[in-house]
């Protein structure tokens, strides 16, 4: 082998057999605080979006589609003393200014929405954000997809958008009607059987 | 401390301040501020690796040939930004996801690269080091300073504590993107003015 | 249809310099001059092209299968480094023409945070493949686009009289600011 080219290609194999070692040892270190920040995360948005429960919602947790069965969507039922009391639905849409946005919503046992809470999005800060602040959540908080319209004004909803930010407030509420056409899907399925 | 330790210290925070004189690192400076938080935030993760990434150069620099000395530093910040990346998904995960796509991006980060070229490659480990905490702090700085400006006059707020009535309407322009290319030219010509250039 | 709108999308709605804040540094450095603005602008689409596929099937042949996403970061910026310089040797062998157009700018392209960037996002949006070229085409067109446009307007300023305090830097960052509220009148054409 050349003489010239030995010392820098062992040099820089001895770097990154090295800094290969480091990033194995934290990765190691950190996989299982990440796993539970990321389940805490969960935890906390199905705690806020369904109110009281004693059940552990991981372990009941189903699949369900859209009636067009092109989505596929996670419910957590959660119970009290083993009465169902609400489910939260993770949802999401690609619709969003910034791209994909996922939101957990509670539905009630009579299929209104208790609230929502917004999980991941890349909406712009200090506006599409404000669609996980209460004016534009309050709105929210009680309604019934069925007997209101879950669209912005502008499409001729029900719902009051976010300044300047029609774009995320629509992709805020089609994730909330994917996620309740997805749960009516799945219970009408369920009555039927 | 000695002079030039104190010097090496100084230099970044403002003489050499490297957003706002040298004008390096505009990506995550421009990308990130929209609130003074996320300022602050991306400031110390990048101060992070720059301290880690100068320290390790320092180190390693009498051994590294000269024509693998790039690939080397390029693999050394790298993996740093990989230890921050963990680091944060565990422990700060909010922090985490409101700087999104900017975090992997501190490996491409000019200054970083430019420090360690520039710098430790050059000099002792403790030198490396405070040039990396004083261009760290003067980072800092720069993301918070333009990060308040945009969140005062975007959201009518500072580190989140509002000051505005619910119903007022804030210059949402500086929260948009052209509000941070606004807001960094209106600093800039004022740092210049201060420094007498012009 | 997707792939039309992941296309418009990304050069005008998402334009990856004015809204995106990727590669910003090219963008103020490299735009004095139309021709200079062009030849980056398409060096960066060359390579960017390039390495998104080589990334995206390094990421689900060899990094996903094995469980090590952590390495994502280091294993694609070595990539886009390696590849740089490769089509920088192939180029001056094969062809010196194009070598000479885009030479100067390739290293320049290693530490362009838009081509990890872009490398990366391609991944985190879940793309296939042949959306994940079209979402690279689009941001490196967009890129291309931004650039030109901002190196015609500063041609013009050369000869303008501006306000001492405004020269050099500031002046530029608050055209760029103009340019990406321009930009944003595109935003309705998304959805």
């Amino acid at each position: 082998m050349n003489k010239d080219l030995f010392k820098p290609v062992i040099t820089l194999t001895c770097i990154a057999v090295i800094m290969a070692l480091v990033l194995g040892f934290v990765h190691r270190l950190t996989d299982e605080p990440i796993a539970l920040a990321k389940n805490q995360q969960e935890l906390d948005a199905i705690k806020l979006v369904t109110g009281e429960f004693d059940n552990d919602p991981f372990a009941e947790k189903m699949t369900i589609t859209t009636p067009n069965k092109k989505q596929k969507f996670i419910m957590y039922p959660a119970r009290i003393d083993g009465r169902l009391n609400a489910v939260a639905v993770k949802s999401y849409t690609n619709t969003g200014f910034g791209g994909r946005i996922d939101v957990m919503t509670g539905f009630n046992v009579d299929g209104s929405i208790n609230t929502f809470k917004i999980i991941s999005s890349h909406e712009t800060p200090g506006l599409g954000s404000k669609t996980d602040e209460p004016r534009f959540k309050g709105q929210l908080e009680g309604f019934h997809p069925n007997k209101q319209i879950l669209k912005v004004k502008q499409d001729g909803g029900d719902v009051d958008a976010v300044t300047a930010a029609t774009i995320s407030s629509r992709a805020v509420l089609r994730a909330i009607e994917r996620a309740y056409s997805a749960l009516q899907n799945f219970n009408t399925r369920d009555n039927n059987e | 401390m000695s002079n030039t330790a104190m010097n090496n210290l100084t230099r970044g925070i403002v003489r050499e301040n490297p957003v706002l004189v040298m004008l390096l690192g505009m990506c995550p400076t421009l990308g990130v501020t929209t609130s003074a938080i996320n300022g602050l935030g991306m400031g110390l993760a990048t101060m992070f690796v720059l301290m880690m990434s100068n320290m390790a150069i320092s180190c390693v620099k009498k051994v590294i040939p000269d024509i693998v000395r790039i690939p080397s530093f390029i693999v050394i910040i790298a993996s740093f930004v990989t230890v921050l990346e963990m680091l944060m998904q565990a422990y700060t995960p909010d922090l985490y996801a409101a700087l999104g796509i900017y975090i992997p991006l501190i490996v491409v980060n000019c200054i970083i690269l430019g420090r360690a070229e520039a710098f430790a490659s050059k000099n002792t480990i403790f030198q490396s080091l405070l040039d990396a905490i004083g261009m760290g702090i003067g980072f800092t700085l720069a993301l918070v300073l333009l990060g308040s400006i945009r969140e005062v006059l975007g959201n009518g707020s500072i580190f989140g504590y509002s000051f505005v009535s619910e119903n007022a309407t804030p210059l949402l322009l500086f929260i948009m993107p052209p509000g941070a290319f606004l807001a960094l030219g209106g600093i800039i010509a004022v740092v210049n003015k201060l420094r007498g250039v012009n | 249809m997707t792939y039309l709108m992941i296309f418009i999308t990304g050069i005008f709605v998402n334009n990856i310099i004015l809204s995106q804040f990727l590669g910003i540094c090219p963008f103020l450095g490299v735009s004095k001059k139309i021709s200079t603005a062009f030849g980056m602008g398409m060096a960066v689409t060359f390579v960017m092209t390039l390495a998104t596929i080589v990334t995206y099937l390094l990421y689900y042949t060899f990094l996903r299968p094995y469980g090590l996403e952590f390495m994502t970061t280091v294993a694609f910026i070595l990539v886009i480094a390696s590849l740089v310089q490769m089509v920088e040797i192939i180029l001056k062998k094969s062809s010196p023409a194009l070598y000479r157009a885009l030479g100067i700018f390739l290293p320049l392209i290693t530490t362009n945070c838009a081509v990890l960037g872009i490398a990366i996002l391609t991944i985190q949006k879940n793309f296939t493949l042949i959306a994940g070229i079209c979402y690279c085409l689009a941001a490196a067109l967009g890129f291309t686009l931004a650039i030109v446009v901002f190196a015609g307007i500063r041609e013009r300023l050369e000869r303008t009289n501006i306000p001492p305090l405004m020269r050099g830097t500031p002046i530029v960052l608050i055209t760029a600011a103009l340019l990406s509220m321009a930009f944003m009148g595109f935003a309705g054409i998304s959805y």
